[in-house]
């Protein structure tokens, strides 16, 4: 008896420090953003695009790689979820016993592990080729082509646990694969799905590599798919290397306006999560 | 009698294991006739044969053919879909779909074709009559499925089946998830359904098949033992084995 008792305060133990560890990490890294960056915090950061450059711009805001990182990450995010539903929808049909289907999972695994500079430094090749010069549409793609396999296989982990009893009431009525994929596998995995491009569009937004060589960057906010586009991480990366303290400080601030905007992202999808649990069947 | 169903020479193996053998079998039209043994008897399987349910299972192989209203369902070039509209399925345990009641209703009729909202209306409404639902849902059509109690889901999915305007109702231990009163419900409903349709009912209860059948089929190991009208089962059966089985020995 009294055996057991250790074992639940030592496994309860090892659970308090694991939390600790990651909160406290976090509240390491927000603190320290929030400490350095406050003080260069204003509204002419999110109003205004830069004054003077990359590296040396002491004035102006941050405001062109706000839209950006916006534009890119939404249109990747869109793009990216047109193309992973079909994909999942067909690793989730009867085909998605056969080994066929069990590749393409291994290959998704894969894919999931290459890391984004290497996407970015294909789409490239492929930008040279055709003659082309970085813009929003070329980072769009990598970005989709990088989260594509994250998406699919999170989607496809949610729709596998729709049950067969569920599945099995819509083939009983008289149902299609796909009326069956897209009413009741779609819908009944659908609070998984929404959190599956949540969590896409946070590798989206925060990726610096992969955009690095395709969309570019600028001063100034696009407007076309074929302009040049800054990015909130690429900014970071740029401020955060000038020589001058103040323009550092800036790298902080605009660290914090991204700490800002997946918070609101995630608060956001949690709403819209919850009012999709209402039809689940548990 | 008018045969409804007929099973010729039927087999079925999953993986090479033979899990029926040798089916031939008439089951009477707008009766009620229940298929009894004990589990893992080949029960479930006979039944999803007859929608063809069993296509969903891997490694699947058979024999022989089924004639529902003198077609075959195996002939080559059939539409499964239509024959699943045609024979309704009424599961163990309720399964409401992910949406509105108003939805599972008219989920069927809608992917068969049906668009037009009046005739939807009506559909809903008459199929949830029906089973005796509509007076306790009529207000909240638009509520998720997943709010109605147990008993009232089976109803709701039974409603369902019939709002597809099927010809045979399968019914795979329907009650059997249910409390009691609920599972009387069922019981009754069906009773009530059986002047238009023909209907299947897969038991383990021997009382309950007692109460609602027709016509009894009994099966051991993948075998039918013995079939004919619920009296002569019950009361005096030819076989030595479905004799032990009702009472109670096998």
């Amino acid at each position: 008896m009294n055996r057991r008792k250790a074992e639940e305060q030592i496994v309860k133990g090892l659970m308090g420090v694991a939390i600790a560890i990651v909160i406290g990490s976090l509240i390491l890294v927000f603190g320290m953003v929030l400490v350095k960056g406050a003080g260069a915090l204003n509204l002419d950061m999110i109003t205004k695009v830069p004054e003077g450059g990359y590296y040396l711009g002491k004035g102006g805001g941050i405001l062109n790689a706000i839209v950006g990182s916006l534009y890119l990450a939404g249109g990747a995010i869109l793009l990216a979820t047109v193309i992973s539903i079909p994909i999942s929808w067909y690793l989730n049909q009867d085909a998605g016993k056969s080994r066929f289907a069990e590749c393409v999972r291994t290959s998704l695994d894969v894919a999931c592990g290459i890391p984004s500079l290497v996407y970015g430094v294909f789409i490239f090749l492929i930008m040279v080729v055709i003659h082309q010069r970085t813009a929003l549409i070329w980072g769009i793609i990598t970005v989709a082509i990088f989260i594509i396999p994250i998406l699919v296989r999170a989607m496809d982990e949610v729709m596998q646990t729709v049950s067969r009893d569920l599945k099995e009431a819509s083939y009983g009525l008289g149902a299609t694969d796909f009326e069956t994929l897209r009413y009741v596998i779609t819908r009944q995995a659908m609070p998984g799905i929404v959190a599956a491009i949540l969590l896409a569009f946070g590798r989206g937004i925060g990726d610096a590599a992969a955009v690095l060589f395709t969309a570019g960057y600028t001063d100034s906010i696009p407007t076309s798919l074929f302009d040049p586009v800054a990015t909130l991480p690429l900014a970071i990366f740029f401020q955060i290397s000038s020589p001058y303290p103040e323009v550092q400080q800036r790298a902080y601030a605009s660290g914090i306006i991204l700490l800002v905007i997946v918070l609101v992202l995630i608060i956001l999808s949690r709403f819209v999560s919850r009012r999709l649990m209402k039809y689940v069947i548990r | 009698m008018i045969a409804e169903i007929e099973m010729k020479q039927f087999s079925l193996s999953i993986d090479q294991t033979e899990i029926l053998k040798n089916i031939n079998l008439a089951l009477p039209k707008n009766q009620i006739t229940a298929i009894i043994g004990p589990s893992g008897c080949g029960k479930s399987t006979l039944l999803r044969s007859i929608n063809r349910m069993n296509d969903l299972t891997e490694g699947l192989s058979y024999s022989g053919t089924i004639l529902v209203d003198g077609k075959n369902i195996f002939e080559p070039g059939v539409d499964v879909t239509e024959i699943r509209r045609e024979i309704g399925m009424i599961a163990q345990t309720p399964n409401p779909l992910p949406m509105s009641i108003y939805d599972n209703v008219i989920y069927g009729p809608k992917i068969h074709g049906l668009k037009d909202k009046q005739q939807k209306d009506e559909i809903v409404r008459r199929s949830l009559e029906r089973v005796g639902l509509w007076e306790e849902v009529e207000d909240r059509l638009s509520a998720p499925a997943n709010k109605l109690s147990i008993g009232q889901q089976q109803r709701l999915c039974l409603a369902r089946t019939i709002a597809n305007n099927p010809k045979i109702l399968l019914c795979d231990e329907t009650t059997s998830a249910l409390d009691p009163i609920s599972a009387k419900k069922i019981e009754e409903e069906l009773r009530d359904l059986k002047n238009e349709y023909t209907i299947l009912f897969v038991t383990h209860i021997l009382r309950q098949a007692k109460r609602i059948a027709d016509y009894v089929v009994f099966i051991y190991l993948g075998e039918i033992i013995e079939h004919g009208p619920a009296e002569q089962i019950f009361q005096n059966p030819a076989d030595p084995r479905t004799k032990q089985y009702i009472d109670g020995i096998l």
